[in-house]
């Protein structure tokens, strides 16, 4: 191939250094509506859009870095005060809301796999499945967070941590009761639970909306001529989305059930 | 080239000349269509515009500064709003100047051209960017006039968080909103220069200004969401009350340093390498040479941004870190030097038995050279421990990153706007005005900075706006100089506007350059080629120029 | 492929679009995803189960090490980074790479200002 370049013509064609040099070339390459102009062909735009949307997440590992970093440090200075405040979150919740967002990002793979076959009434039938499981996911988050706003775990001045002081007085027996300063540590855990997840929700709920703008172009059968690029790219988000909360479950749910004495 | 040139620059023949009819400028009328375009070389223009007046704002706070530190007494304004002033100074400098001083506005202009293609990848997101920009710039404005804040540029907590009434809150957004620019230019230049090459535009023929762009824009895309979590943590903080750096609910301020400076560190870096790709390209064009070990100088732009992620700490010295991790990073941070030092001798040899002229962009290139040096091995000072602990919180460490920042970044954008302006615009700037320019900028940062080296060597510390009388001559020196660089900033400004209308025509290659972007007519397309281009030599292969020029002349003529 | 026709298709360099910057569309069959499914359910239910199971300080360890496990299957195959040029794959390293950087360099601060007490 190295002689294509080699046989080509010098750099610059000779119109270029007049000043009224032709402008005729513009669209000449434009094959389908919407491709951009700029790109060469229709690949190096597709290519040039999922490299950008990887570069877009690598901003949100580095984002929800942060909160990561915080949680580890804490989890070991107030090992204590985590674990009972970690064991207050319900696995039952937890779990289900794992299964239901692997099962939206599955409908979302399949939802690519349509979009690439121009299958117009699978690509729409899976958004809508992508979508309703993603809102069971922002529902049951609610339940739970309904839960502790109950439990009076939310940080702040209507904090309460006589559960942790007292955990018998409140039918928990299988808890150890923590010292008041230490008790008043379990607040760090709830801040990063609460911005954890909340941060998790608010892309959830990103993408959400983004959904619906997919799902209507959808059905107006924009992705099923050839151009799967905006389904991939979203699928590229709604499953880094997954993966932060496939960490967030261990994390805040799992990895407390059995305290190690010290 | 005779021995007796003085000159490189070579213009057309003024009666005949005239600027294209079809450019990018002409392309479209009405403020809409700039207001809306895709076009990377208009939004590198309202970028510039931008940066330009947020520039100004800065460097008038920077004024206030040097005038209420003429005399020891507190005599111009109150402890608080000094503080105020140093904060805007040091937020608007960085944020809203230095960061996208050299990417947004010459690496928008110039990064498709050079590596030949109609736009960069996502002219869409490019556009949003400027938005972003105008949005924090605006947030940063509204903050200012509703009083201010006074936390300096670094949002220390538990400062920021709890003992400060002022508008943090507004600011800290609009550094949010602001960083989100930044990370879309990034995001844009990387793919771009990955996906857009034109043929035979391998990687070791890229000029060396792209090496230095695609460096800092891998740390724009990896650091700046950091600064932007430490951000949304100090805001929750405050509006919400959560703990997370807050000491007395059990938070560790020291974290909120860690994330600060994961993203700051390697700022600094954003905002140099840029420049330094400003004076490759600058250096190699008026000395007639391939840039002397390009693969060198290439390879060292990569190696700044990945040790870049490697020292952040060494902001933290004294604040309480570990004294093992303390060692460890102070060690990492000597090894920053050696890319730098790099640069700074191949620069050097470049220059060596080239064929060097002396126009303006060279002049700045020149400043660049020297006063990148001595911020650099003041750098070296303070990045070891027992110098550090003395001089951190001291005037050095202030002369020292405005060596570093002004003397040398601001002095490499000036050179790059300077030796683009004609492709820009297609007019020349008066040149012998723009030389004083040069120097004049030259004296008047030496004059501001030099004596502030002594000042913090003999122990007057920053961020007091008093000090002990024996200060008084040191200080009166420096608030001397910052007139004199006013005066030096501000006459670009008045001559390149008045370029914009009365300057020669510059024709498509005044300096006899190689780049890409000097063989197209200036200013360029809308889609800056006519076909796209075929690279078929080295970068900087001046053989090729000469060998292009003649076969011209023979055929044309 | 001649190099006429070459030449006339390809305005772009094929060096440059091709390796390693470059990768075939691969479609990844619903046959396959289900397996991809299957196995993430499989390995969230393994998760749950390990958590009752006490094992000491290999708690979290198992429990990361199967967070690891679906996150990388997530990223081949929902995310076709298998099937993806070698330019995606470096750069998913990279990010992961930077991320481990933070925690690592900030955490060695951390660990040896309180030698002994983590």
């Amino acid at each position: 191939m190295d002689n294509v370049i080699a046989q080509s013509e010098p750099l610059m064609p000779r119109e270029t250094s007049v000043h009224e040099a032709g402008y005729d070339v513009e669209h000449e390459h434009a094959f389908v509506p919407q491709h951009r102009h700029h790109f060469e062909t229709e690949e190096q735009q597709r290519e040039a859009g999922s490299f950008g949307m990887w570069l877009f997440l690598l901003t949100e590992i580095m984002f929800f870095g942060g909160l990561f970093f915080a949680y580890l440090l804490y989890r070991n200075w107030y090992y204590d005060a985590f674990v009972p405040a970690s064991n207050f979150l319900s696995i039952k919740w937890g779990g289900t809301n794992t299964a239901i967002l692997i099962t939206s990002g599955f409908f979302m793979a399949l939802a690519v796999w349509a979009a690439e076959v121009r299958n117009k009434q699978i690509l729409v039938w899976t958004l809508v499945a992508t979508m309703l499981f993603g809102w069971a996911f922002i529902g049951i988050k609610g339940i739970e967070w309904h839960d502790e706003w109950v439990h009076h775990h939310i940080p702040g001045s209507g904090y309460d941590v006589s559960e942790f002081v007292n955990p018998k007085a409140h039918g928990i027996t299988d808890a150890k009761p923590l010292p008041p300063d230490m008790a008043q540590r379990t607040q760090i855990f709830f801040f990063l639970y609460f911005g954890m997840t909340g941060m998790h929700a608010v892309h959830m709920l990103i993408g959400l909306g983004l959904l619906f703008w997919l799902l209507w172009r959808a059905q107006r059968g924009d992705f099923t001529d050839g151009y799967v690029a905006p389904i991939e790219n979203f699928a590229l988000y709604w499953h880094f989305v997954d993966i932060v909360w496939l960490f967030l479950f261990p994390l805040l749910y799992l990895i407390n059930r059995h305290p190690l004495a010290h | 080239m005779s021995a007796t040139a003085t000159t490189i620059l070579n213009l057309p023949d003024q009666s005949t000349a005239s600027i294209p009819k079809k450019n990018y400028i002409t392309a479209e009328h009405g403020l809409l269509s700039w207001l809306l375009t895709g076009d990377h070389k208009r939004i590198a223009m309202l970028y510039l515009i931008s940066i330009t007046f947020f520039f100004f704002i800065g460097g008038a706070f920077a004024g206030l500064i040097r005038l209420e530190l003429l005399t020891p007494q507190p005599d111009l304004v109150a402890s608080d709003t000094y503080n105020k002033f140093f904060t805007m100074h040091g937020i608007i400098m960085i944020f809203l100047f230095l960061v996208p001083s050299v990417p947004a506005t010459i690496g928008n202009f110039l990064i498709p051209i050079m590596v030949g293609a109609k736009d960069l990848a996502f002219p869409k997101i490019n556009l949003l960017s400027w938005y972003l920009y105008l949005v924090g710039g605006t947030l940063t404005l509204a903050a200012l006039v509703l009083g201010g804040v006074d936390t300096g540029w670094t949002f220390t907590t538990p400062l920021s968080t709890h003992y400060l009434n002022t508008h943090v809150i507004t600011a800290a957004s609009a550094i949010f909103i602001a960083g989100f620019s930044s990370i879309f230019t990034g995001l844009n230049f990387i793919v771009t220069i990955h996906r857009m090459r034109c043929p035979g535009m391998t990687w070791f023929r890229l000029p060396l200004f792209v090496w230095s762009n695609y460096a800092a824009s891998i740390l724009m895309v990896l650091g700046t969401p950091v600064l932007a979590i430490a951000l949304v943590l100090v805001l929750l903080e405050r509006v919400a009350g959560i703990g997370v750096f807050d000491p007395t609910k059990g938070g560790d301020p020291l974290l909120f340093q860690h994330l600060f400076w994961f993203y700051s560190h390697p700022a600094v870096y954003i905002m140099i390498l840029p420049g330094m790709g400003v004076i490759s390209e600058v250096v190699s064009t008026f000395s007639r040479k391939r840039v002397f070990g390009y693969t060198a100088v290439a390879f060292s732009s990569v190696a700044i941004a990945l040790f870049g992620f490697f020292v952040w700490a060494h902001h933290m010295f004294i604040m309480g870190i570990s004294n093992y991790s303390a060692l460890v990073f102070s060690l990492l941070t000597m090894l920053v030097a050696v890319p730098s030092a790099i640069k700074i001798f191949n620069w050097a040899f470049t220059l060596q038995k080239g064929s060097i002229t002396f126009e303006t962009p060279m002049l700045y290139a020149f400043g660049f050279m020297g006063l990148f040096t001595i911020g650099g091995l003041t750098g070296v000072f303070l990045g070891s421990l027992g110098m550090d602990i003395q001089l951190t919180e001291t005037y050095f460490i202030v002369a020292h990153f405005h060596f570093v920042m002004v003397g040398g970044m601001l002095m490499a954008f000036l050179a790059g706007v300077h030796f683009w302006w004609p492709k820009m615009t297609g007019r020349m700037y008066p040149e012998s005005l723009s030389k004083l320019a040069a120097v004049v900028t030259f004296i008047g940062f030496n004059l501001t900075f030099m004596p502030q080296f002594v000042l913090g060597y003999l122990g007057m510390p920053r961020r007091y706006h008093a000090y002990p009388p024996e200060f008084q001559v040191l200080n009166v020196l420096s608030t001397a100089g910052a007139t004199v660089l006013g005066v030096g900033y501000m006459l670009p400004i008045l001559y390149l506007a008045w370029s914009l209308k009365y300057g020669a025509i510059a024709g498509n290659n005044p300096w006899q350059a190689t780049g890409l972007e000097w063989q197209i007519q200036s200013p360029p397309l809308t889609e800056n080629f006519t076909q796209i281009p075929i690279m078929d030599h080295e970068a900087y292969d001046y053989e090729w120029l000469e060998h292009q020029t003649r076969h011209e002349v023979t055929t044309v003529g | 492929m001649s190099h006429e026709a070459a030449h006339e298709h390809h305005y772009h360099d094929p060096a440059n679009v091709t390796n390693p910057e470059h990768a075939e569309h691969h479609i990844v069959t619903p046959l396959q995803y289900c397996y991809v499914y299957g196995t993430l359910l499989f390995f969230t239910i393994l998760t749950i189960l390990a958590a009752d199971w006490d094992m000491g300080i290999f708690n979290p360890v198992v429990a990361l090490a199967i967070a690891c496990t679906k996150a990388v299957i997530v990223i081949l195959f929902f995310m076709h980074v298998k099937y993806q040029s070698n330019l995606i794959k470096m750069t998913v390293g990279c990010g992961f790479f930077t991320f481990i950087i933070l925690i690592t360099m900030t955490l060695l601060d951390y660990i040896s200002r309180a030698w002994g007490l983590w």
